[in-house]
């Protein structure tokens, strides 16, 4: 497609085009109307004179007979002007008057109306010109014909009407060259719209549409494509990431199982190695089975598909269940578990998910604890505790897992909540660096967060959950605190 | 044990149809949907397993057909739709257990046994024996060779459901599920450590084990002289 094909097939360009044409039809309709308005009200007037003089002319007959009217006829014939006369007498032949003969035009049954003659003096001698008459029977056998030369006037309509045309054609030109200018300028933002597109659909992300800076609706569509584009950019870098994190955290396990099954193969010492490498193959497979199914869990959560299992539950009896499961597990690592919860505390969430995260949590902090037991200030050994806390903050609850281990650099809290993240003191620890993403991906399912904080010393990890869960309208029904 | 096998994978069916016969159980296999509701309905099957996603009919509607023609045999829905909701709607479809692809065979075979062997709901027994330890379920009282054993809440659970399942394995997610209500999948292996807890207050000064730890597949309450 051509750029003038493109300019012609625009919009601006076709709104222009039929403005135009109705405006046009609009001033042809007027300007003729008008035209044909005149011409009318003209010629009647002319043949109302014309029958007053012919009422005249018939007076002065009855008056003074033929001659008197031939002599009338005569003189007012010789004056120069628009007025024309013929006489004809009985015989048929011209009495007096300044046309030559009855205007075959008139011969008709109507006897008036347009007629041409050619004027046999004055300036115009010898060209056709038009005029208006009427034809009438005198008493005696004369005929009387009475007109007037209209020639002038319509050449005057005349030049009117091809003024009003040119006008029209001017004005179509002028609103045509205008569409097509502004269809242009229309044209040329869009195209670098289009331009800017095309190149984002070739691979590069990170262009944006210019804007004029004028802050009208092409340049706040502009606005709004460009923040979508951001936000896509965003997405595909996260997901880029993501996909990375992925490529690696997967391929290590994968490639230690593949060494691991071909050392077992490549050895000659029979069965007892064979089987201790395919039981090692196994587990490194459900290891990475799990990896596979905390990420698709993730990535359901993200997309919210559990909404609708939410149901009405007590978070302490949550963090209560959670705690015996773990209590044991932290036994035996030397840790105390405490927990602490506000009585009569209500929650609407998925128990599942949340029992899961909290487990995560509780985990965690168990794994990061220290070893065995921590001095007390005067001297005595205590044991490392592993805090659940569980309160109300206004319209949420919160529940707090904290240790006494390492912690987290404040720099480093944010990146640790993400996908496959383990810091790098954590590397040598077990698991798959999904555990702190999963509550996070929970804690947004239900309209909640995590945050991690300094317990000073150690990680606490505060997961903050609103009361009527991730529906506002469902805290509005009056579900807040239960008495 | 007859066990059905509706399961369009053939690889999947035959894995299956033949560990089953290794552990001593008659498996026969259906490869889709149509076939397998039909030989459910000739019956004579003891636990039937039933895939989610089949050709000509999928899983669910074969579990809530059988069940609206009043059949009771348990149905084990093997799925790789293992979220939350998916499990709630087998088990609300007439399914009796729920297992999430890739599973372990044993884990398979613990549940399948579990669901053959299960009681019905009104013959259920109020007090369980193993050997000289006696649980009462209505009392909530612990008793070996004669000596009361005082169990926290979640071990009274724990060991009422091993002796429930006497001498069947069972495995760690059973016993997380039957026990805790979880689905999910702890990190640490959080089981193993309320087990030897469980095992110290019922064993330790005895000296026949009854709580035996099966490699690889999970724990076995069972007199050891069965």
């Amino acid at each position: 497609m051509t750029a003038l094909t493109r300019l012609l097939l625009s919009t601006p360009f076709r709104l222009a085009l039929i403005y135009m044409g109705a405006f046009i039809l609009a001033a042809g309709v007027t300007v003729g109307f008008i035209a044909w308005r005149a011409n009318e009200l003209l010629t009647t007037s002319v043949v109302e004179t014309l029958r007053a003089e012919v009422v005249g002319l018939r007076e002065q007959y009855q008056a003074g007979g033929p001659a008197r009217l031939s002599a009338i006829i005569a003189e007012r014939a010789a004056d120069p002007g628009s007025s024309l006369y013929l006489l004809i007498d009985s015989a048929g032949q011209r009495a007096a008057g300044n046309l030559r003969q009855v205007p075959p035009e008139l011969m008709d049954g109507e006897q008036r109306g347009v007629f041409t003659y050619v004027p046999q003096s004055g300036p115009t001698q010898g060209k056709p010109r038009v005029a208006v008459g009427v034809q009438i029977d005198v008493p005696g056998g004369l005929t009387l014909v009475v007109g007037r030369d209209i020639e002038d006037l319509r050449r005057f309509a005349w030049t009117m009407g091809r003024l009003g045309l040119w006008s029209v054609i001017i004005l179509s030109a002028l609103g045509i060259g205008g569409g097509l200018l502004v269809s242009r300028s229309v044209l040329r933002r869009i195209e670098s719209v289009n331009e800017t597109t095309r190149s984002i659909m070739s691979g590069d992300l990170s262009r944006r549409i210019p804007l004029n800076g004028s802050g009208d609706e092409l340049d706040r569509l502009a606005e709004s494509l460009n923040a979508m584009l951001a936000r896509i950019e965003e997405l595909m870098r996260a997901l880029r990431e993501v996909s990375d994190n992925i490529a690696h955290d997967l391929k290590t396990p994968l490639n230690r199982l593949r060494n691991r099954a071909e050392a077992a193969l490549r050895s000659s010492a029979g069965p007892a190695v064979y089987r201790d490498g395919l039981m090692k193959t196994i587990e490194e497979a459900d290891e990475l089975i799990k990896t596979f199914n905390s990420l698709l869990l993730i990535a359901r959560l993200e997309g919210g598909a559990v909404a609708e299992s939410m149901e009405r539950l007590n978070p302490a009896s949550i963090i209560a269940d959670v705690a015996e499961l773990y209590e044991p597990v932290a036994d035996e690592a030397g840790l105390t578990l405490s927990v602490s919860a506000e009585p009569g505390l209500a929650l609407t969430a998925n128990r599942e998910l949340v029992s899961q995260a909290v487990a995560n949590l509780v985990d965690n902090a168990i794994k990061y604890s220290p070893n065995g037991r921590l001095h007390g200030a005067n001297g005595a050994e205590v044991a490392a505790p592993v805090s659940i806390v569980l309160k109300r903050v206004d319209g949420a609850i919160e529940i707090a897992v904290g240790d006494r281990g390492p912690g987290v650099a404040p720099q480093d809290r944010q990146r640790a909540l993400q996908r496959f993240v383990r810091l790098e003191k954590s590397r040598s620890r077990p698991g798959s660096g999904l555990g702190l993403s999963l509550v996070a991906a929970v804690a947004r399912l239900h309209g909640g967060s995590i945050r991690l904080e300094d317990n000073g010393p150690g990680l606490r990890a505060v997961l903050n959950l609103p009361i009527g869960g991730p529906n506002p309208a469902l805290a509005a029904a009056g579900h807040g605190r239960e008495h | 044990m007859r066990v059905l096998v509706i399961e369009d994978d053939r690889e999947t069916a035959h894995f299956l149809q033949r560990s089953l016969r290794e552990s001593g159980h008659n498996a026969d296999v259906a490869g889709d949907g149509e076939t397998g509701l039909a030989m459910a309905r000739d019956g004579g099957y003891e636990v039937l397993i039933v895939d989610r996603m089949l050709p000509l009919r999928d899983g669910l509607s074969i579990v809530q057909t059988l069940r609206a023609e009043g059949t009771r045999t348990p149905v084990l829905i093997l799925s790789a739709l293992g979220e939350v909701d998916d499990r709630v709607k087998g088990l609300r479809a007439g399914g009796d257990d729920y297992l999430t692809k890739p599973y372990q065979y044993t884990e398979l075979l613990a549940r399948i046994e579990a669901l053959a062997r299960r009681p019905a709901p009104e013959q259920q027994e109020t007090r369980y024996a193993v050997g000289d330890l006696v649980l009462d379920r209505l009392s909530h009282k612990v008793v070996r060779a004669g000596e009361p054993i005082v169990l926290q809440p979640r071990e009274f659970r724990l060991l009422e459901y091993l002796m429930k399942h006497a001498g069947q394995v069972v495995t760690r997610t059973m016993l997380l599920e039957n026990v805790w209500d979880y689905h999910f999948d702890p990190q640490t292996n959080v089981i193993d450590v309320h087990i030897s807890r469980l095992r110290s207050k019922i064993d330790k000064s005895f000296a026949k084990p009854l709580l035996h730890t099966v490699r690889g597949a999970g724990y076995m309450i069972r007199d050891g002289s069965d």
